[in-house]
């Protein structure tokens, strides 16, 4: 059996990878990940986790050392956030058209400039395309399991993709949280042995990464997208999996209050508990408010997120990133293309918001809602805004 | 060789077989030959030396020539010819 226990959720996500028979780890300390690359460096120091720990020079080394290690057939775990991402990004899309089943945790984290360590999402999404299943935690408990689960999924031979969980920086990966951590032996039960689609070995040589030119490219990324188009399903699998061994239920769109809600929020991460308790505010005052939170980001729910709003009269889609220049946040772009050529939907709106650590309480979550059921001549519709923004 | 479907292709596009890059021809990107004036030649070698593509052979009258297979045309070996025995003529 699990135990019960109180601790800071980096230094958990450490010990829940630590569970997961891993046999290398290259993770550079950037804050506000460094407890993570921290306890996993002692856990191996300590000789209570039988790997290699790799201390790299960059984040760009730590990608391009577990791609080497995975290519090799070894489990391999990174974790990384904001600039030490964006020095990676250009290793993503590899790992991913390699098929290495990597793991890497991201404590989010704002993107420069301004320089600024506090907690959005504006580090993951521009590696939105590289071809990474991309999940979103929302608490403590959360982040231990899917840090587990990850590897599951990643690992699953109709699968074989990279896999990241991002757990909002500070948010989450400090505070100090009460959770149900798995024994080593469920653990061992739950995930088994990585079976690798190929490794490097003398005696069988393999050619991985080669060169390929336009005869080939086209089908190459057509192959890649089935792949995690694929995954869904599998996805959807293990968690299955693990509610029912663990009791702790995760589905691919969560949703809260939202089967006769008249207007839904959308969440990803750890806002969702925020704006739970605004959606009960709300109710006891009569608004039929709801919740939906996307836990899966990448490849993206169409079926299950379509499934969850559809009834809505309102949705409002709540970004923590921007796309500059172009159509507001990344995740209001999505349930707009998800949503265009349905027969019923709502009308969509979108606020950007808790952006580089900007706090976001309950009555802004209550703001929101007034805003968009006060808006009766549907003037907000399909734009965009920067909630709190000092005009 | 018939091109794979996108369906065919080995997961991750692992190449299994060592070696199987020489059936590659890259000789079908060249624009233009390197032609040997053999009348020129002091087989030096700088030719086979200089050539980044390692096609560049010496036959058993000890001049040279380049395997087409392979060679790109790229015109390294004109260059670096300084008794000027090899012309670039263009692909028809």
């Amino acid at each position: 059996m699990g135990k019960r226990i109180g601790m800071e959720v980096a230094i958990a996500v450490a010990e829940a990878v630590g569970l997961c028979d891993i046999d290398m780890a290259a993770v550079y300390p950037i804050t506000p990940q460094s407890h993570i690359a921290e306890h996993l460096s002692d856990l191996v120091a300590n000789g209570e986790i039988d790997a290699e720990f790799v201390t790299v020079e960059s984040e760009h080394s730590a990608m391009s050392a577990v791609i080497g290690a995975s290519g090799a057939g070894a489990r391999a775990f990174t974790a990384t956030s904001s600039q030490g991402l964006m020095l990676m990004h250009e290793l993503l899309p590899i790992a991913s058209a390699m098929r290495l089943p990597i793991c890497m945790a991201i404590a989010n984290r704002a993107v420069s400039g301004p320089l600024n360590i506090l907690n959005d999402h504006t580090d993951i999404m521009p590696q939105r395309d590289s071809g990474w299943i991309s999940l979103f935690v929302e608490n403590g408990q959360e982040a231990i399991d899917m840090s587990i689960i990850a590897f599951k999924i990643a690992e699953h031979k109709d699968v074989m993709l990279p896999v990241n969980v991002n757990i909002d920086g500070f948010q989450l990966t400090h505070m100090v949280e009460p959770f149900e951590m798995p024994s080593k032996e469920e653990v061992d039960r739950f995930l088994p042995p990585f079976v690798p689609h190929a490794t490097l070995h003398p005696a069988k040589p393999v050619t991985m990464g080669a060169f390929a030119m336009s005869d080939y490219f086209t089908e190459i990324m057509k192959a890649k997208d089935e792949a995690l188009k694929n995954s869904k399903k599998v996805i959807a699998n293990v968690l299955d999996e693990w509610g029912k061994m663990f009791g702790r239920n995760y589905k691919l769109v969560e949703t809260y209050k939202s089967e006769d809600a008249e207007v839904i929020m959308l969440t990803m991460g750890s806002m969702g508990e925020t704006a739970q308790m605004a959606i009960d505010d709300l109710r006891a005052k009569g608004v039929k408010a709801g919740l939906v939170k996307l836990r899966l980001w990448r490849p993206f729910p169409f079926e299950e997120i379509k499934a969850a709003i559809k009834n809505a009269k309102k949705l409002i889609v709540t970004d923590r990133a921007i796309s500059f220049g172009g159509p507001g946040g990344p995740v209001f772009s999505e349930i707009k293309s998800a949503m265009y050529a349905a027969t019923q939907r709502p009308l969509i709106y979108n606020y950007i918001y808790g952006l580089g650590g900007r706090d976001v309480t309950v009555g802004d979550f209550i703001g929101m809602f007034e805003k968009v059921l006060a808006d009766t001549e549907h003037k907000a519709v399909d734009t965009y805004e920067f909630w709190g923004v000092r005009e | 060789m018939a091109l794979k479907t996108w369906k065919e292709l080995p997961i991750g596009c692992v190449v299994s077989e060592p070696g199987s890059a020489s059936e590659y021809h890259t000789g079908s990107w060249r624009s233009q030959r390197p032609i040997w004036d053999n009348a020129k030649c002091i087989k030096c070698g700088i030719c086979y030396v200089y050539c980044p593509e390692g096609c560049v052979q010496q036959t058993e009258d000890g001049f040279f020539q380049a395997d087409l297979d392979y060679c790109k045309g790229c015109g390294i070996c004109a260059h670096e010819c300084w008794p000027r025995a090899i012309k670039m003529l263009e692909e028809e």
